[in-house]
């Protein structure tokens, strides 16, 4: 049996309490990787290479399987997100009921598409595949609380209530900037030293 | 916890509520609770209080009623009615309507908001076996779900049957998985009971990643009542042999989550799971694992995947996971709508389940209506009832006086139903004639507004997104076919592109790894067979006859934006 020493965290940060708590939760499995990711997204808002690093180094696990997973499912992001989220429901019942005009009309007020955040830094747009809540079509989601039945005028009026970004008369506002998919450099192998992905 | 102390707690739970007088309960699943159905209750039992009334009148938070888009719902269960679209201003109203006899509505004068009795055809029309205690009892509460016999049938399997004998009633139910598939549940229990395992470990998962978009009922289930499943699961555990559960839950239902917490930590407090249960030498744990958002981990091999922390990717089959699963042992996967059909039918005996539905699709199942209908909510039907009653009875037709088009079932892996075919008895057979799949049970309702080809290429790019990228003829294949349907709709497509487009979809159908890729042409193979017309009119007189479509390309050399968008898709995504 090799002994095994748990690595520190990247920082003295106390949020890592948290998720050092979830991987003993589930004893340091490797299994749990998920799990721990979610405490970190949770934690930080989002997953950088120090923590994934960690949790690599932690779980005994590949980095390349944490950073494969990190990438592979929506909901975790690489980049910190905007001040508030603006999540619309992309799902059948919402589309049928105009999901697309709402995604348009976020993106006249912030310039910002699905998946970027507004210049300014304070909204991020998302869509999410269905919130099953397909009896309020259309429905969105604005920094964690759920709007029934949302419309065009409805979610203007919010992203304007965020943001300061003015709607000139002539021109559009300026272009978001991308916050998924993550375009950071790849990842570097903690293992063997002075090894670069370049 | 013995059968006598169960009867006790029984006892003492249903005397308590029989003190009461009047019944209110505030629906508190996710669709009306987005919708502030909690300061509705809180405004009620403010009001209680201050008439001094809170020995005679209980206020109680429930689970979904069925009626999402009418909420905040407020149920009168003593009184038999159902409230829609209740604020917390009308709190003094309900309260004082309950003094009143009902009389032909005197009394509903008081509150705003429209009032369905409990007797109307909406409910009536309905059987619930899944959802039957779902709008009536607290989910936070065990004893709420003691109180309705909850958690009898564990003691009695683990006392009075073998698992050989579980295993037979669920056979003889003719239950078939909910999850889509629409496989015999109880030939699926004895494959797993037959493995051989060479730690002797087994384990069960229950599926509640519902990815489905526009299908609700599992979330609806696990937030309404959460220990049914749980009580299916160590059910089915003691049947196959299984000493731990895994729930796997999508990450976006926190309010499914929390709830599930709640109740697994009153099961093991209640002694239902850890060791020893019932006194028996069985023990079964639960433990819950997240979902993060991938459509293709609800196919089984990439849910388990998922579950052991890895990317998910599905797997070849055989073996199935039934022979090696989870940490290569044989794993039980179930859907949470399938395992919440198992207490009743070990409560009523297999034979009483097998009564109910068609020859070969036994039992009732949750529908989410959704789209274009009146009544957009969760109903649960016999199998076999015409589609007809479901749209017409029970969710009220087509709303604006427009006319009813297609029903699209089964999500993104089934097809749509067009209107010549309203008389189809619902079930996993007829169904899949007409060339859709019963699916986890969505039933998306499209009126004369909805273009059919939009609709497919909506379906295709969530295909195309939620493609897991292992095999190519998927990975590659919705793309293509995607964009094919983007050339239709802006205008810039020919007739040989749908001869190209029919026979993407055939190599998709057949050379795919799992059934994401398998059933994704499915779509577009329905609205051809259907609404060929349609496509028509887009390719040859670039006219979109619902009026949805742009042809922003139209009229633009096609040669050259066909190449263009050619080039687009080789480089993008």
């Amino acid at each position: 049996m090799i002994s095994f020493e748990k690595p520190s965290p990247p920082s003295d940060d106390r949020r890592w309490k948290l998720v050092d708590r979830t991987m003993r939760q589930y004893g340091y499995a490797p299994d749990a990787v998920i799990q721990v990711l979610h405490t970190v997204q949770e934690t930080f808002g989002f997953l950088d290479i120090d923590a994934m690093n960690y949790v690599a180094a932690s779980l005994r696990v590949p980095l390349s399987q944490v950073y494969g997973v990190a990438t592979f499912y929506h909901f975790f992001t690489l980049k910190p997100q905007g001040e508030h989220t603006c999540v619309v429901c992309t799902g059948t019942a919402c589309y049928i009921k105009g999901a697309q005009d709402l995604l348009d009309a976020v993106e006249e007020v912030t310039g910002a598409k699905p998946g970027e955040t507004s210049v300014d830094g304070k909204v991020s747009v998302l869509t999410a595949r269905c919130l099953g809540a397909c009896g309020l079509a259309a429905a969105a989601v604005y920094d964690g609380e759920i709007a029934a039945k949302v419309t065009p005028d409805a979610i203007k009026k919010q992203v304007h209530e965020w943001t300061d970004i003015v709607e000139e008369a002539a021109g559009s506002p300026p272009q978001g900037i991308p916050t998924t998919p993550p375009e950071g450099p790849a990842p570097q192998n903690p293992i063997i030293e002075g090894v670069t992905a370049e | 916890m013995t059968h006598d102390e169960l009867a006790e707690i029984r006892k003492a739970e249903q005397e308590r509520k029989q003190k009461y007088k009047h019944k209110i309960n505030v629906c508190m699943a996710s669709g009306c609770l987005s919708l502030r159905s909690d300061l509705v209750k809180e405004a009620i039992t403010k009001e209680v209080d201050k008439e001094c009334l809170a020995d005679s009148v209980l206020v109680s938070k429930v689970g979904c009623v069925g009626l999402c888009s009418q909420g905040p719902i407020v149920v009168l269960e003593t009184k038999g009615e159902v409230r829609e679209g209740i604020t917390p201003e009308d709190a003094e109203a309900i309260i004082k309507s309950l003094g009143a006899e009902h009389d032909g509505g005197n009394s509903n004068e008081l509150v705003d908001g429209v009032v369905l009795r409990l007797d109307s055809k909406f409910f009536t029309r309905q059987k619930k076996i899944v959802m039957e205690h779902s709008g009536l009892i607290d989910p936070d509460r065990i004893e709420d779900y003691i109180a309705v016999g909850g958690y009898e049938s564990v003691l009695d399997v683990l006392t009075e049957m073998s698992p050989a004998e579980v295993i037979d009633q669920v056979t003889r139910s003719g239950l078939r998985g909910r999850g889509g598939a629409g496989y015999p549940t109880g030939l699926k229990w004895s494959t797993v009971a037959k493995a051989f395992s060479s730690s002797g470990e087994k384990f069960i998962i229950c599926n509640a990643d519902e990815g489905d978009p526009g299908a609700y009922m599992d979330r609806s289930i696990l937030e309404s009542n959460p220990h049914q499943v749980i009580e299916g699961m160590i059910i089915g555990a003691f049947a196959v042999g299984a000493s731990k559960g895994f729930v796997y839950v999508r990450a976006e239902y926190p309010l499914a989550i929390e709830r599930l917490k709640i109740a697994l930590k009153q099961a093991e407090k209640f002694g239902f799971l850890g060791h020893n249960i019932g006194g028996t030498t069985f023990s079964f744990t639960v433990e819950l694992r997240y979902g993060a958002g991938a459509f293709v981990t609800g196919e089984e091999t990439a849910l388990i995947a998922s579950v052991g922390g890895q990317r998910g990717l599905p797997q070849q089959r055989p073996p199935y996971p039934a022979e090696r699963g989870l940490f290569g042992r044989p794993t039980l996967i179930n859907n949470v709508e399938t395992l919440a059909n198992i207490p009743p039918i070990i409560r009523n005996g297999g034979d009483w389940f097998a009564k109910i539905g068609t020859e070969k699709s036994k039992g009732t199942k949750v529908f989410s209506l959704v789209g274009k209908i009146n009544n957009v909510g969760l109903v649960e039907v016999p199998l076999g009832m015409p589609l007809r009653e479901v749209i017409y009875d029970l969710g009220g037709g087509i709303p604006d006086g427009r006319t009813f088009k297609a029903v699209q079932t089964g999500g993104p892996s089934g097809g749509c139903i067009p209107a010549e075919h309203l008389d189809l008895p619902v079930d996993f057979e007829s169904l899949q004639q007409a060339g859709s799949i019963m699916g986890s049970g969505g039933m998306i309702v499209m009126d004369d507004a909805s273009c059919m080809v939009d609709v497919a290429k909506y379906f295709m790019g969530f295909c195309k997104s939620e493609s897991c990228g292992k095999c190519i003829p998927c990975r590659v294949g919705t793309v293509q076919m995607h964009a094919i349907l983007e050339r239709i709709t802006d205008g810039t497509a020919t007739m040989e592109d749908l001869g190209l487009l029919e026979n993407l979809c055939g190599l998709a159908k057949n050379a795919s790894i799992c059934g994401l890729g398998q059933s994704a042409p499915n779509p577009v193979l329905s609205t051809l067979r259907y609404f060929r017309d349609e496509y028509r009119a887009h390719i040859e007189e670039r006219r979109c006859p619902a009026g949805v479509c742009k042809f922003k390309n139209a009229g633009k050399d096609v040669y050259e934006e066909d190449l263009e968008v050619r080039d687009e898709t080789g480089t993008s995504s």
